[in-house]
């Protein structure tokens, strides 16, 4: 590790700690219904969609009413961007002439992408029309991370109450999170990035001379490069803002017109965790305890600082396979260095190892370079952060009701070992909540697991290996892993666009959003009813430093034992390979 | 209960349709013609009238004479930019080594007498297979090659590498490294 890229990663710590509180306090204004400095821009905008849309703005709903207004609103999301993907070459704004998608492939990516998944199994410059990019991916990346603040707030809301029915309105909390919080913060970002260089137009490709003739596989000379152009900053900016990860160009945010330049590579890492890192505060705000807000934020960075320094160690540390009397792998002012397979040399190594676990912490899946090529070391730590079932930091509001459920969890453990009744922030923590926070925790783990394991016993699931070895079986269990936890990301040698993988991925997003969001609600549903159980001395403190270490030990406990095995078949297995 | 929820359902997918589907990325797209039209497009590099590539894509080099670039494993060429993509080799796949050491019987082979090590990320290939950089080490490893094939002073072209480092952002940020493309231009400049 370098002085310099540590004092990157401390420097990005630091920028992110710096801008929780202040959005923190911004957010829990906009779903507490207060006046914000944007009200006078957006107020009439959003009293004409309730006129429309025939919401009442004091309507209250329970959770059940709740539940499902946002299945059915994602439903009908999930078809149209199905129809729109089948139905491309119909439309306009196409000017490279793209076909309609296979079906199996446009499920998984209707799946994906009203998930908040946006894992992808398509190649975004040769598959999709601009059409298809804005009005149906770009907008899922708006409302389906709008769709998780939503279901976090309702949560909260269930906390923060006692001895009530009613949790808020899906729609109003849905329609601020994107008027206050999203589009505005899209906005800003979307013209930063393009100050670096990311492309926005509307124009076909163009193709330039090269400067040097070349050939290609069949030995024929090309003379021209073909430059892929699009709408791509507007939907790159929402992409990391709102947990989504899915690029505009196959090659993501490693493709230089997706992320330039070493400063636009911080905006979009620092946008990577933003809102979740903030959304902790405003919870504090909201169920009026803001030091439970710090000790979530607390447990989240000391299980994240940790894996970061781990995987850029690992990075930097290089391939040993390689020849080192031919190949210099020393880390220098001049030469990045480490293992550069598969990243960009404007990045290096700190860059692209601090992004891969941001953005598989936080359930972004957005990647800055290959994890397929990361060393043994560095994909398993890839891997692990998601096994945590995407609680620290995690998707805009999923990672945060993810872990508020571990909180409730080590409060009900550390009740039962001291023999006290189990009670968190004035609710009593009873049958009900524990059958459905042990369902949330172990639906994850048993998903993918089993697909991984289908995967690995059919032929269709091992013909789309890539690296042979230990390292295969880490391409299936990363493909599961990531869908199953609405992740993203990809080892992506593995061969995934065909019926197999697009469909029991797709199954995997699926069960991995709705079927945690659903139980998420009803445990709201039954906290908001409870009465108010005052503090007294038998009250466990949830704020002290004990508390949150007790949090992370039940949060790595249950999260990652259950992938031991599986971890030690694949990149533990190889990272022995490799030393040997 | 089933039907109250279907109206505001398709409304709000609607209105957030022509919402942030189609006002946001036009706004977008205007003030990004307005403020930073060369950027919004592109980054095309254009000399004397003609556009010569986009500072932000690599570009393939074979010749002695010109720096080369990172390897790439787009297709069906290399450096392909309407198909971006990294090898997604794993760290100990045979392939990877295969790829590597044909790089390095490459370089040696056209610079027989050169004995340093070669920067790694000289052998190894790109995340998006599009990367316009090399490193500042990987240009400096190539200046002998090049002196000799072009028959200019390998103090002329340090200095021409030093003119085409960009350093880090703040002094903090990224990777110092060398724009390839403006760097073989601006040799066929010179001579």
């Amino acid at each position: 590790m370098t002085a310099n890229g540590i004092f990157q990663i401390i420097l990005y710590l630091f920028v992110l700690l710096l801008t929780v509180k202040p959005l923190g306090l911004f957010m829990a204004k906009v779903f507490q219904r207060e006046r914000t400095f944007l009200d006078p821009i957006f107020g009439p905008v959003e009293r004409l969609i309730y006129r429309i849309a025939g919401i009442n703005p004091d309507d209250e709903m329970d959770w059940k009413q709740n539940a499902i207004a946002m299945l059915i609103f994602n439903f009908f999301g999930l078809i149209i961007v199905y129809a729109i993907q089948r139905l491309q070459q119909f439309f306009f704004l196409n000017p490279q002439g793209m076909s309609a998608v296979s079906p199996d492939s446009s499920f998984n990516t209707a799946v994906s992408f009203t998930s908040n998944t946006n894992w992808q199994g398509y190649s975004g410059e040769m598959t999709m029309s601009y059409l298809t990019q804005m009005l149906a991916l770009t907008v899922q990346n708006f409302v389906s991370s709008a769709t998780g603040i939503a279901i976090l707030v309702l949560f909260i809301r269930g906390l923060a109450r006692h001895s009530a029915t009613t949790l808020g309105n899906f729609w109003i909390d849905m329609t601020r999170s994107i008027l206050y919080i999203l589009l505005p913060l899209s906005i800003v970002l979307a013209l930063l990035l393009i100050s670096q260089g990311v492309v926005q137009n509307y124009s076909p490709s163009v193709e330039i001379p090269l400067l040097e003739p070349t050939r290609d596989v069949s030995g024929t000379t090309v003379t021209n490069q073909v430059i892929v152009m699009g709408p791509a900053a507007s939907q790159i900016a929402i992409k990391q803002l709102g947990t989504n990860g899915g690029g505009f160009f196959n090659g993501n945010s490693a493709h230089p017109f997706e992320n330039p330049t070493p400063l636009s590579n911080f905006l979009e890492m620092l946008s990577i965790l933003l809102v979740a890192a903030a959304l902790c505060y405003t919870y504090g705000v909201m169920v009026k305890d803001t030091r439970q807000g710090w000790a979530i934020l607390a447990a989240m960075l000391i299980i994240f600082i940790p894996v970061v320094f781990c995987t850029y160690n690992a990075e930097i540390s290089g391939n040993p396979k390689l020849s080192a009397s031919a190949i210099d792998q020393k880390t220098s002012d001049i030469n990045p260095g480490g293992n550069m397979e598969g990243k960009e040399v404007r990045f290096g190594i700190a860059n692209s190892a601090l992004w891969a676990i941001a953005t598989t912490s936080a359930s972004n899946g957005s990647v800055n370079s290959m994890h397929d090529s990361f060393t043994p070391i560095g994909g398993l730590a890839a891997l692990v952060m998601m096994h945590l079932g995407e609680v620290v930091f995690g998707g805009v509001g999923s990672g945060l009701y993810g872990i508020v459920i571990f909180v409730i969890v080590a409060v009900f453990v550390a009740g039962l070992l001291v023999g006290r009744t189990p009670e968190y922030l004035g609710h009593k923590i009873e049958t009900y909540e524990m059958k459905m926070a042990s369902l949330l925790i172990l639906i994850m783990p048993l998903t993918v697991l089993f697909l991984t394991a289908l995967a690995v016993i059919t032929t269709a699931g091992k013909a789309a290996v890539f690296n042979t070895g230990p390292h295969g079986l880490s391409e299936i269990l990363y493909a599961f892993t990531s869908q199953g936890n609405n992740n993203g990301s990809a080892f992506a040698g593995l061969s995934v666009n065909n019926p197999f993988y697009n469909v029991t991925g797709g199954i995997a997003m699926l069960i991995g959003r709705y079927w945690l969001a659903v139980p998420t609600l009803a445990l709201a549903g039954s906290l908001v009813r409870k009465k108010l159980v005052p503090p007294s001395e038998g009250t466990l403190p949830i704020h002290t430093p004990l508390f949150i270490f007790w949090l992370i030990a039940i949060i790595i406990i249950v999260g990652v034992l259950n992938f031991l095995p599986a971890l030690a078949l694949g990149p533990l297995v190889e990272h022995l390979l490799m030393v040997q | 209960m089933l039907l109250k929820p279907l109206r505001p359902a398709l409304v709000l997918l609607i209105i957030m349709t022509i919402l942030t589907g189609i006002i946001y990325p036009f706004i977008i797209t205007g003030l990004a013609q307005l403020c930073f039209p060369a950027k919004a497009n592109g980054s095309f590099m254009i000399n004397k009238g003609k556009v010569i590539g986009s500072e932000l894509i690599g570009q393939k080099f074979i010749s002695p004479k010109y720096f080369w670039t990172r390897l790439s494993a787009t297709s069906p060429l290399p450096y392909n930019a309407t198909a971006s993509t990294g090898s997604n080799y794993g760290p100990l796949n045979p392939a990877l080594l295969k790829a590597v050491t044909k790089r390095i019987d490459d370089l040696k082979g056209m610079d027989s007498l050169n004995n340093k090590p070669i920067p790694v990320d000289l052998v190894t290939s790109s995340s998006s297979g599009l990367d316009p950089h090399i490193s500042v080490a990987s240009a400096q490893y190539q200046v002998p090659r090049i002196a000799r094939s072009r028959g200019i002073g390998e103090k002329q072209i340090q200095l021409l590498i030093e003119k085409y480092t960009e350093g880090r952002t703040l002094g903090i940020l990224g990777e110092p490294r060398v724009n390839v493309l403006k760097l073989n231009y601006a040799l066929d400049e010179f001579k």
